[in-house]
């Protein structure tokens, strides 16, 4: 495509010369493009809920705010990867619910089995995703169409072994993470594990996406002819994402067995929970554009929006209506901002201006 | 109209096109290949259940298939004219609880208002599908996020509005739901009349046409003068009634209209039985007759665990197995095919007849995938 | 989108003045044959006809760069009128200004004597004027009737009528001359002559007058071409105006009735071919001023040790290819479309790989079987396809200048990677930052970005394929010259290029592909006539079939 279409070039007065480092430090890059308006929306939300409600800010209920959502926030993080790559994963939601079900079933409420059984769920959380991965990318079987039969394949399975009703206990030991924190801390009072790890898990998939990897997932998920021609690994790097995102549902199982208790509903729809976050912070289906940082925001947000609602005493069956608007009006939004092609197809003559193909 | 193929006019132009003496390679049908299976697994299920001493064709056992399969069949009929314009709707499950609701609560048991209430869930349907088409032309929403919204949407409003079973199904319409032809349930005849009218609409109108043209390509659709936002709409209108016709005839069965109905995986199952029945999840190719049979592959499939009593947990395994195989399966025969195209007419040194195939069909790849 | 929503196809709808032009609608018109014929009676003779379509002033800019000047063409009935020109003559905008594709800035159409605006192609069909892409608007999974009738799919007491569809399909066919197309074939099943069969019935079931085709051959093989051929004469004796793009000369001496040579997006000359030769039209073609931005050869510079060879490469594409690039040396490679310039450059990179011969990089065997190889043994690959083979458009420019590094090399990314921001200046370009997304960068910023991708991982040998496409002259000087110092720097260069000045400027000598073989090779200082002779088949009639 030989005559450049884009809507906005370089200032043609000013030519400068590259600066030896980026012009704007990443951090404040997240404040344009699409990305922008989660951020704002994330303040208008905490704005609303500290107006009505001024303990909220408090510390220890902010504590308390960041240990509910740290399993969100951990599954949009690996959602993100996934989609970044231009793929789906619906399979997270499943997981979540069969890693703590298998918890449960194989601890037993004995504390020494802690930790070979989460030695387990790794490995498994691992095999999952490795089936999601590579299905999808050497089958060349559609994202959606994998990780929806390993859905179903993983309810399904965990229905099966424990006959509808899970069995068994987790252990305490096991419980801390998502229950527990470091208690008696200045200010904050209990500062919980799970906001711990997951500043940790953010710190890693920070680094993650300023790393080699992370710049060819972009890559690959922008334009993956291009990543293939400068010498990628497609399948590869594809497959690297629906594994780290199986390994952060697991993460997230960990967390949500220990908040919430041991049901086989505790995964449901939280698939599309995550997937809701990750469009949220502005992601691009499709791949190849937002950011990790946005996406953690997209689920703050969508936590956020909950804690909220419980403010306003709205009934919390209103809120997959809420969730629904806004997922869509995100979308629209950046549909509306020219970012989001409107269909991917394969570019055409009478439309590209060039002057001769092969 | 078929004399020219076979017998060759004696011509005066001696040079034949090469390409017209290339054996042309058609194997069956995907259409054709999902019926082929339904009849193994047919086969595979009456003899195992013929070990057991059971009959998979016994009326009950029938009646039984056909049963399941008419729910689940107008869903999917709908859900193949949205994918075949390569969309997606997520919302269908909500629409068939929300139909059966309107339904239902507007007849209020009194058979006069029978009519009036399948016009109110059809019509409710219908502006579900009208809102699902323009946010996904006209807002530009990806099928995926906007119908997942429009879902959820419904979901809230369902969740707040009502807690249980509401409104009452009178009995004269409860024949839909129970009374049989023989052993073809009215519903599951109601179901395939449907899929009749579909598989018409799809084979000899223009707006059938112009699905499968809005689905193959957008751009050429439109440099054909065909309205591609217009036809998005409309399928996504359909798909919606559709999902509205399953919604009365559950409201039928049941006697009342039932939120819950909303978590029995509609959605998802419905586009599993259209991807099992040889339409493409990217639009273009396809169609209604593949989908009743993916329809009916996965009621077979359930009246043989249910009469052989395996878990109907281990259903949803098996079907998340088979979903998946059968994908890749099409998908490596498509790969096949266009592979093939690439070795055109003869792979001898110098000849690059092949110039510009390949690059074709890598695209054609690169995009579908 | 809404610029493309328009309205119902039907009859004189679209802005061209009716008269003879307003398309019959095949679905209301008794038969196909009879609607058509009376579009017969003008007689193909040189008698100085009206022209059907003139064509006058026509002007045509993109982003300040003007590609048409003041360009005028007219078409008669019932002629084969050839287009020709170097790449970048302007032949292809010109053509997609008749299509209704680009809006000309300046400049008349008429049809019939009365003037027309084309503001979207389907006002050009509607008014009679069709036009064969290169790529095709078919739907691979649709039958070959259902293409041709697409969007104005006969009906019957309002159902579609496929029968009928059929057996106008077949009649058309018939009438053309073609048999053994099934019109109720899939067209993702057909060859690519036979897909180009149904785009020419397309536009005939639609009562295109003019019909346009950009190199309709590229694709074909001898016995494909044939049948192109015959149907385009069909087309002519039916009284249609092909405008008929082509870069063979010995298609345009067979075929055409008149030539139009434009050259620099200017109108050179219409002749009649009768009154023409090959060599005469060659030289109008070419022999423009070398321009003055090529850069010096290192004068007497010897040229150092091999750093690729290739012995008796071959594949589907390419036979007997035999290479040996030195360093410090910049080989051009030229050829047509078609001639297997893109296969080579692929193949040495291991897409489309080589499936006979050897290759050496450095003196060490290899045989690339993925790019990733090839990166490792110290290829490098500037695509022709900058947007879809080249960049992340979406992404930053430094994202996109590592992206090799990344991929390939990430234990030496972040020693290398510091080195990417040097080479971007090196390359003087121009951007906001480097955290600019290039979808942003004009063509030739984005081509550097490229560069700068494949300089970063310091290879041995550099493919460079169309790398001047699509990029202005000031941006084409910054690459020329750091192409220069590339090979100066001992890097092995392979150029490939459709421009012959390109590949005359740069070239320390130049490689001729025909047919995809290499024909011949020439030393630096050969005239473009030589260059053109081996290329089209003159100079090697043994290499061709």
């Amino acid at each position: 495509m030989t005559v450049d279409q884009a809507p906005a070039g370089p200032p043609p007065g000013a030519p400068t010369p590259p600066a030896e480092r980026p012009a704007a430090p990443p951090a404040l890059r997240f404040l344009g493009g699409a990305s922008g308006p989660v951020f704002v929306l994330l303040i208008l939300i905490f704005a609303g809920i500290f107006t009505l409600n001024p303990s909220f800010a408090e510390p220890p209920s902010m504590m308390f705010f960041l240990r509910q959502a740290a399993p969100l926030i951990v599954l949009a993080i690996g959602q993100y990867l996934v989609i970044v790559s231009g793929e789906f994963d619906l399979s997270v939601g499943a997981l979540v619910g069969a890693q703590v079900v298998i918890a449960a079933a194989l601890i037993d409420g004995e504390e020494a089995r802690t930790l070979p059984v989460l030695g387990v769920m790794l490995v498994f959380g691992l095999m999952v995703g490795l089936v999601n991965g590579l299905i999808t990318t050497l089958l060349k079987v559609p994202s959606i169409i994998t990780t929806l039969g390993t859905m179903l394949v993983l309810s399904g399975a965990i229905q099966l072994w424990t006959g509808g009703a899970p069995t068994g206990a987790l252990s305490e030991s096991f419980r801390v993470a998502g229950r527990f924190g470091i208690e008696d801390v200045p200010v904050l009072g209990q500062l919980p594990w799970a906001l711990l790890i997951l500043v940790a898990v953010a710190l890693a998939a920070l680094v993650l996406m300023r790393s080699s990897y992370g710049r060819t997932l972009v890559s690959v998920g922008d334009n993956e002819t291009a990543a293939a021609f400068a010498g990628a690994r497609v399948w590869l790097v594809r497959t690297g994402a629906f594994v780290l995102s199986a390994l952060l549902a697991t993460l997230a199982g960990v967390l949500i067995g220990g908040y919430a208790g041991v049901t086989a509903q505790v995964g449901d729809g939280l698939e599309f929970a995550a997937i809701t976050a990750v469009v949220l912070g502005g992601v691009v289906l499709g791949g190849g554009r937002g950011t990790v940082v946005a996406a953690m925001a997209g689920a703050l947000a969508v936590e956020g929006l909950f804690t909220l609602f419980n403010q306003l005493s709205l009934p919390s069956t209103i809120r997959p209506s809420v969730q629904g608007l806004i997922i869509i009006a995100a979308v629209a939004y950046a549909a509306r901002q020219g970012s989001l092609p409107w269909q991917r197809t394969r570019p055409r003559a009478p439309r590209t201006v060039q002057p001769t193909r092969r | 109209m078929s004399a020219q193929g076979t017998a060759a006019p004696p011509r005066p132009e001696p040079p034949r096109p090469a390409a017209a003496a290339r054996p042309r390679r058609r194997g069956p049908s995907s259409t054709q290949l999902v019926y082929l299976a339904l009849g193994i697994i047919l086969v595979v299920g009456a003899v195992l259940l013929a070990m057991r001493g059971g009959n998979l064709f016994s009326t009950g056992n029938l009646v039984d298939m056909l049963t399941r399969s008419s729910l689940l069949g107008f869903v999917a009929i709908g859900q193949t004219l949205v994918i075949l314009c390569r969309s997606l709707d997520l919302s269908v499950g909500y629409v068939v609880a929300l139909s059966s609701l309107v339904a239902a609560t507007t007849m209020a048991g009194d058979p006069a208002r029978i009519p009036l209430g399948i016009a109110a869930a059809l019509a409710v349907a219908a502006l579900v599908g009208l809102a699902n088409g323009l946010v996904v032309t006209k807002l530009r929403v990806n099928a995926f996020i906007a119908t997942l919204g429009t879902g959820l949407i419904i979901r809230g409003y369902l969740d707040t509005r009502y807690q249980g079973p509401a409104g009452e199904v009178p009995a004269a319409f409860q024949v839909f739901g129970y009374s049989r032809i023989g052993f073809v349930p009215v519903s599951t005849a109601v179901m395939l009349g449907v899929a009749v009218a579909g598989i018409l609409l799809l084979r000899r109108t223009r707006l059938g046409y112009h699905m499968f043209a809005v689905g193959g390509d957008p751009e050429v659709a439109r440099l054909s003068g065909i309205r591609t936002d217009r036809t998005m709409i409309i399928a996504h209108v359909l798909c919606s009634v559709a999902a509205g016709l399953a919604g009365l005839l559950l409201a039928s069965r049941f006697g009342t209209g039932s939120a819950l109905v909303y978590d029995s995986g509609y959605d998802l199952e419905s586009i599993a039985a259209v991807v099992l029945g040889g339409t493409y999840l990217m639009g273009g190719s396809g169609g209604i007759a593949g989908t009743v049979a993916g329809v009916l592959i996965l009621a077979v499939l359930d009246t043989v665990f249910n009469v052989l009593a395996i878990d109907p947990f281990f259903r949803d395994v098996l079907r998340g197995v088979i979903i998946i195989a059968a994908v890749a399966l099409y998908a490596r025969s498509q790969f096949a095919k266009r592979a093939s195209r690439v070795r055109f007419p003869k792979a001898g040194p110098g000849d690059r007849a092949a110039g510009r195939a390949p690059t074709r069909a890598e695209q054609e790849q690169e995009v579908r995938q | 989108m809404g610029v493309n929503e328009v309205t119902e196809p039907g009859p004189g709808r679209g802005t061209a003045p009716t008269g003879g032009a307003a398309p019959s609608d095949p679905a209301g018109a008794g038969g196909s044959g009879q609607s058509r014929s009376s579009h017969r009676p003008q007689a193909p003779q040189t008698s100085e006809p009206a022209p059907l379509l003139r064509m006058t002033g026509i002007e045509k800019s993109f982003l300040g760069v003007r590609v048409l000047h003041g360009v005028g063409l007219d078409l008669r009935a019932g002629e084969v009128h050839a287009l020709v020109g170097e790449n970048g003559a302007g032949k292809s905008t010109l053509m997609k200004v008749l299509a209704g594709v680009h809006r000309p800035d300046a400049g008349r159409i008429e049809l019939d004597g009365a003037p027309v605006r084309f503001e979207h192609p389907l006002q050009a069909q509607r008014a009679g004027v069709s036009t064969v892409f290169q790529e095709f608007n078919l739907l691979p999974e649709r039958s070959v009737a259902e293409n041709v009738f697409l969007g104005r799919e006969p009906r019957r007491r309002g159902l579609v009528d496929g029968r009928r569809m059929t057996a106008d399909t077949e009649a058309l066919l018939g009438e053309l001359g073609i048999e053994r197309l099934d019109p109720g074939a899939r067209v993702r099943n057909l060859s690519v002559a036979e897909q180009q069969v149904v785009e020419i019935v397309k536009a005939v079931s639609r009562d295109a007058r003019i019909i346009s085709m950009d190199e309709p051959t590229a694709a074909l093989a001898g016995a494909e071409v044939e049948l192109l051929y015959r149907l385009v004469r069909r087309l002519r004796e039916r009284g249609v105006a092909v405008l008929y793009v082509s870069h063979r000369l010995k298609e345009i001496f067979e075929l055409g009735d008149r030539i139009t040579v434009l050259k620099d997006g200017r109108l050179v000359d219409t002749a009649d071919v009768a009154a023409s030769t090959p060599d005469e039209l060659v030289r109008k073609m070419v022999g423009r001023p070398m321009s003055a931005f090529f850069p010096d050869r290192a004068a007497g510079a010897a040229p150092g040790p091999v750093r690729l060879r290739v012995e008796g490469g071959g594949n589907e594409q390419l036979d007997g290819i035999d290479l040996e690039l030195r360093g410090g040396e910049i080989v051009g490679l030229a050829g047509l479309q078609g001639s297997g310039r893109t296969e080579l450059a692929q193949a040495l990179f291991g897409i489309g790989r080589f499936t006979r011969g050897r290759m050496w990089v450095d003196g060490r065997p290899v045989l690339p079987r993925s790019p990733r190889q090839a990166v490792r043994a110290g290829l490098a690959l500037v695509s022709e396809d900058r947007k879809a083979e080249g960049l992340a458009l979406n992404q930053p420019v430094l994202a996109n200048a590592r992206m090799v590094l990344d991929a390939v090399l990430p234990g030496s990314a972040g020693r290398r990677a510091r080195r990417v921001p040097e080479i971007l200046s090196s390359l003087e370009l121009v951007a906001r930052g480097l955290d600019q997304e290039v979808r942003f960068l004009s063509g030739g910023n984005q081509q550097k970005v490229v560069m700068a991708k494949w300089l970063a991982t310091e290879p041995a040998v550099m493919v460079l394929d169309e790398p001047t496409r699509g990029v202005d002259v000031g941006a084409r000087q910054a690459l020329y010259t750091r192409v220069r110092e590339l090979a100066d720097a001992g890097v092995a260069v392979l150029l490939i290029s459709s421009e012959l000045s390109e590949v005359l400027g740069m070239a320390d000598r130049i490689l001729v592909l025909y047919d995809g073989r290499i024909a011949g090779e020439l030393p630096a200082g050969a005239e473009e006539e030589a260059v053109m002779a081996l290329a089209t088949g003159r100079a090697a009639r043994g290499a061709a079939r």
